[in-house]
């Protein structure tokens, strides 16, 4: 008997981004790093092409982070004042991607200036020659200030910059614009504002093969299951044919895993919970899993460890 | 939604007399005018003015890919006139319409194959047009299961349930929402459902009312195609909202502009 062909196609298809630029293409970068291009349901590659392969950016801090609990500090205790060498580090971890967050710069830390920023950009770039994510401290005012700047000591390096928020984007899509980089656009577990703002990133002229969507993240048991239904019905749109939607999806799995309580609790006060070493690393890597499944192209990461469990998932899975 | 739009008929007294001149201006400005309002295909008819209908149909086709890259709907009872359509088209291309009858099926279907075209199919044949739900179901289960015989993507099959003038018979628009919903019903994936929407108001003092709230209520049953005023932009809007509120567009505030482009 003739077994009937249940392919499920998909109209839309999400788009490719290309993050960092080679030498030939303008930037320093050793290689490029392409995300989505996927059009159907994660991993079902019998129903169609699934895209790149989810990428992982691993995280690396303008200041030394002040509440990592001990079992992730201990990996990065002789860089963590040293984003050159951190991100060195990362590149050996294995990451695909270099996340810079810039927490410095945001008023209530240090209060770090533009000049001293691009500076430490300028070092990673010179340290590192995988792709580079920069991400603002998501204070308005500070991230006007100082991403513009940073994006002009980049041109040409064709980096993620975000993030942008429906009630601010114009600055920082006029100078990712201007500088040639790819941009992420912000939204609070809110579909409709998510589409919003990418209409409104296009609206200025924003090129869309150059966005990158991020729908803010809960880590496993603090709210995953809300963030997994918005990517997942982010992505349906895509494929569905939504221009408005159809753009690669990053996740901020690391940072949100690692300031749970079951990352952060001691063997002595939970001791029914297991080992205190194992557990954030292993929340970590669950909530990577699991919004691998909505859907995600970019996955910001912390443990190293963390990191080669997920990446070993990603090959088993493609 | 699906948008055939339908300006380029010789029924229009501008493209009857760019017919007869010859004058290409007049149906290029259609062309992009509609493409630019969003429609999925122009449709082309020749109406029943030209001397030869086969020449004007060529030369409309050719006179429209001058203009446009948007899909094109060839439009005629007359089968010579369609392949003279068919013959010099280089969009994509729709074939509108055949009627429901087993042999015109083996005719249409092989040809809309060749041409890789899709294909308006009307529930309705050699007896006329049924006046019940239950025929109409039933030539359309008859078009399916010929599209499955000739190996046809469903995704190029379009049912077309025949809308009648609101004067003809009121009754006729609320069935017709029944036809819909089991249309849906009679294969898996079901074929796409098309009406020739400005039928309706034909006549009428209310033509843009009478279609968009027909559109709406339509659009909710599962009729996803029509033949159409495109360059009704209250239509056009009524359309996209209908879509948003059942859930085929996620909702934004600019959702109207974004889908407009």
């Amino acid at each position: 008997m003739e077994i009937a062909n249940i392919v499920d196609k998909c109209p839309g298809t999400v788009k490719e981004v290309i993050i960092g630029a080679t030498k030939d293409e303008g930037g320093t970068r050793g290689k490029s790093i392409t995300v989505g291009g996927s059009n159907c349901i994660p991993f079902m590659d019998f129903d169609g092409s699934p895209g790149h392969k989810p990428a992982i950016a691993m995280d690396v801090y303008d200041i030394p982070p002040e509440e990592w609990p001990e079992p992730l500090m201990k990996h990065y205790a002789d860089v963590v004042d040293n984003p050159a060498n951190w991100a060195k580090k990362c590149v050996e971890f294995g990451a695909d991607l270099i996340c810079l967050k810039l927490d410095g710069i945001h008023p209530d830390k240090k209060n770090i200036s533009a000049s001293e920023t691009v500076s430490t950009v300028k070092s990673i770039l010179e340290a590192v020659d995988i792709p580079l994510i920069i991400w603002g401290c998501e204070n308005d005012e500070r991230d006007n200030e100082i991403l513009p700047k940073v994006s002009e000591a980049t041109k040409g390096e064709r980096c993620l910059i975000g993030s942008v928020t429906q009630d601010n984007y114009k600055t920082i899509t006029a100078v990712c614009l201007a500088d040639g980089h790819n941009l992420i656009t912000q939204a609070p577990v809110d579909i409709n504002i998510g589409k919003q703002i990418n209409i409104l990133v296009a609206d200025l002229g924003f090129p869309t093969d150059r966005i990158v969507m991020f729908q803010t993240t809960g880590a496993l048991g603090y709210g995953i299951e809300y963030c997994y239904s918005i990517h997942e019905r982010a992505r349906i749109a895509a494929l569905s044919g939504d221009r408005q939607m159809s753009f690669p999806i990053i996740c901020d799995v690391g940072h949100e895993a690692w300031r749970s309580k079951e990352s952060k609790a001691r063997d002595d006060e939970v001791p029914q919970w297991g080992s205190f070493a194992d557990r954030g690393k292993m929340w970590e890597a669950i909530t990577a899993t699991t919004l691998m499944q909505s859907g995600v192209d970019i996955i910001r990461m912390n443990h190293p460890e963390a990191v080669s469990i997920v990446k070993k998932h990603i090959e088993n899975l493609t | 939604m699906i948008t055939l739009a339908e300006r380029i008929n010789g029924m229009f007294l501008d493209v009857k007399k760019a017919i007869k001149e010859r004058d290409p201006s007049v149906i290029h400005e259609l062309a992009k005018k509609q493409t630019e309002a969003g429609a999925t295909y122009l449709d082309i008819n020749v109406g029943t003015a030209a001397a030869d209908q086969e020449d004007a149909m060529r030369w409309l086709v050719e006179a429209t890919q001058e203009a446009v890259k948007t899909p094109i709907a060839i439009d005629s009872q007359k089968l010579s006139v369609i392949k003279a359509g068919l013959e010099v088209v280089k969009n994509d291309v729709m074939i509108n319409s055949a009627q429901g009858d087993p042999e015109v099926l083996d005719t249409y279907m092989p040809l809309a194959k060749k041409h890789n075209a899709a294909l308006i199919c009307l529930t309705m044949n050699k007896e006329g047009i049924p006046q019940n739900i239950d025929t109409r179901i039933e030539i359309a289960a008859e078009i399916a299961g010929k599209a499955m015989e000739h190996d046809m993507d469903m995704d190029k099959i379009f049912i077309d349930p025949i809308l009648f003038t609101i004067s003809v018979d009121q009754k006729q628009p609320a069935y017709m929402l029944e036809v819909f919903n089991q249309i849906k019903l009679i294969s898996d994936p079901p074929p796409h459902i098309t009406v020739g929407l400005s039928n309706l108001s034909q006549g009428t003092k209310e033509k843009s009312l009478i279609s968009r709230t027909f559109l709406t209520m339509a659009i909710a049953a599962g009729m996803d195609t029509a033949l159409m005023d495109v360059l009704d932009t209250e239509l056009m809007d009524a359309a996209i909202c209908a879509e948003m509120l059942l859930n085929k567009q996620i909702y934004s505030d600019s959702f109207l502009k974004a889908a407009r482009r």
